[in-house]
């Protein structure tokens, strides 16, 4: 556990500092904790826990939009675990439930059972439809053709750097349209 | 259609975009509305006549130190909330620090001679207008410090909007210190704090809205 929250931490120094790659090892790593404990705490909130996608990539919005808040001194795991237990205290009464949304969720190990159904998520896929064109043909093509900035780039005849604009104003959006829907 | 996976690709290909620390950007919101509320201090009340005298008086200055010191205790506190995982703790005992000058002050004010009996010192000359004065000239400071302050990501958006309160009431009660002519600390204590309480409440409301990330 302490490896691997150091581990974390150390991912994320090197992600500050410029390092894509390990940015993206970092939030796949994230990924399947966070999940585990968005289904936690919709199966205590007795929800159906397929749903938990939407969940995680809400917390995902939200730690990269709010990683300037992370202290480069301090670790990573408490500030990650933060954001994730707001977002799902948010989603839970969203769903109607008061529930106390323990911090220690976070902590526990992923349980060795095999993943059950996980629906895909939809409020981010339903919200990037109404963003302005270009910023969803960005996104879209970052996203599911995997095609690099300088390709994307290429493909819509833009600058890299407006490629970059609309990348980072297409995501900002995404993350307001998600809090407005509570 | 987007996998969680597709995301994390997305975020990642983002990575490049650095956001500005929250103190930068709290510092240019306080200074974009500081002029707002200054120009509303100065074409209503402004600065007593007689301040050059006035400044000779220890409890006249008092007050700066008591305003300032809630002021910067409260963006001290704002800025250590901003983070997620922060909790107020051992924090919260920063904004005693404006209490104990009141405290110290009233307590030097009783080893002098007053002409002014304490209830009389206590209600003042204008206690209705100091506090109408510091709740409206706080008002432009607490929305900039709400704007600067949803940079961050509090976990608890009312108490993080309840210290914005208290920031902008101790930078508003500033100015107004400067144009009341009460300098008794028993006053400062009375009307100036409830004020603040009325600026710190306004900015919890606000905060559990604008401040949720």
């Amino acid at each position: 556990m302490r490896d691997r929250e150091d581990e974390w931490t150390g991912l994320m120094r090197l992600a500050i500092s410029g390092d894509s790659a390990a940015y993206h090892r970092l939030l796949k790593a994230v990924t399947p904790v966070l999940r585990a404990a968005a289904r936690r705490g919709l199966a205590r909130a007795g929800q159906p826990v397929d749903q938990s996608e939407d969940i995680v990539q809400d917390i995902l919005l939200a730690v990269h939009l709010k990683r300037h808040t992370w202290d480069a001194e301090a670790p990573f795991a408490p500030w990650l675990f933060a954001i994730a237990r707001n977002k799902l205290i948010d989603a839970l009464r969203r769903r109607g439930r008061r529930i106390f949304v323990n911090i220690d969720d976070f902590a526990e190990k992923i349980p060795g059972e095999p993943a059950a159904e996980t629906a895909p998520a939809g409020e981010v896929a339903a919200h990037l439809q109404s963003l302005p064109a270009r910023q969803r043909e960005v996104l879209q093509s970052i996203a599911v053709d995997a095609a690099s900035i300088r390709d994307t780039a290429a493909k819509f005849s833009m600058s890299e750097g407006a490629v970059r604009v609309a990348l980072h104003r297409g995501l900002a959006s995404l993350t307001a349209k998600l809090r407005e829907q509570q | 259609m987007m996998e969680t996976d597709q995301l994390i690709r997305t975020l990642a290909a983002d990575n490049a975009e650095r956001a500005r620390p929250v103190g930068f950007v709290l510092t240019l919101a306080l200074v974009a509305a500081a002029p707002v509320s200054i120009l509303m201090f100065v074409m209503t009340l402004g600065v007593r006549p007689d301040v050059m005298t006035a400044m000779h008086n220890p409890f006249f200055d008092l007050k700066f130190a008591v305003t300032l010191a809630l002021a910067i205790a409260a963006i001290a506190v704002s800025l250590h909330l901003s983070r997620p995982e922060a909790l107020l703790r051992g924090w919260a005992l920063l904004l005693l620090v404006p209490a104990g000058l009141l405290v110290a002050g009233i307590g030097g004010e009783m080893m002098v001679p007053q002409r002014l009996p304490m209830m009389t010192r206590l209600v003042g000359h204008n206690s209705r207008v100091c506090m109408l004065a510091i709740t409206v000239f706080s008002l432009p400071l607490l929305a900039g410090a709400l704007i600067g302050l949803r940079h961050g990501a509090p976990a608890r958006p009312a108490v993080a909007g309840a210290i914005a309160g208290m920031l902008s009431a101790g930078l508003a009660a500033t100015m107004y210190a400067s144009h009341c002519t009460d300098d008794s600390p028993l006053f400062v204590a009375t009307w100036y704090t409830i004020a603040t309480a009325l600026v710190a409440a306004i900015g919890a409301l606000a905060g559990s809205r604008v401040l949720r990330f």
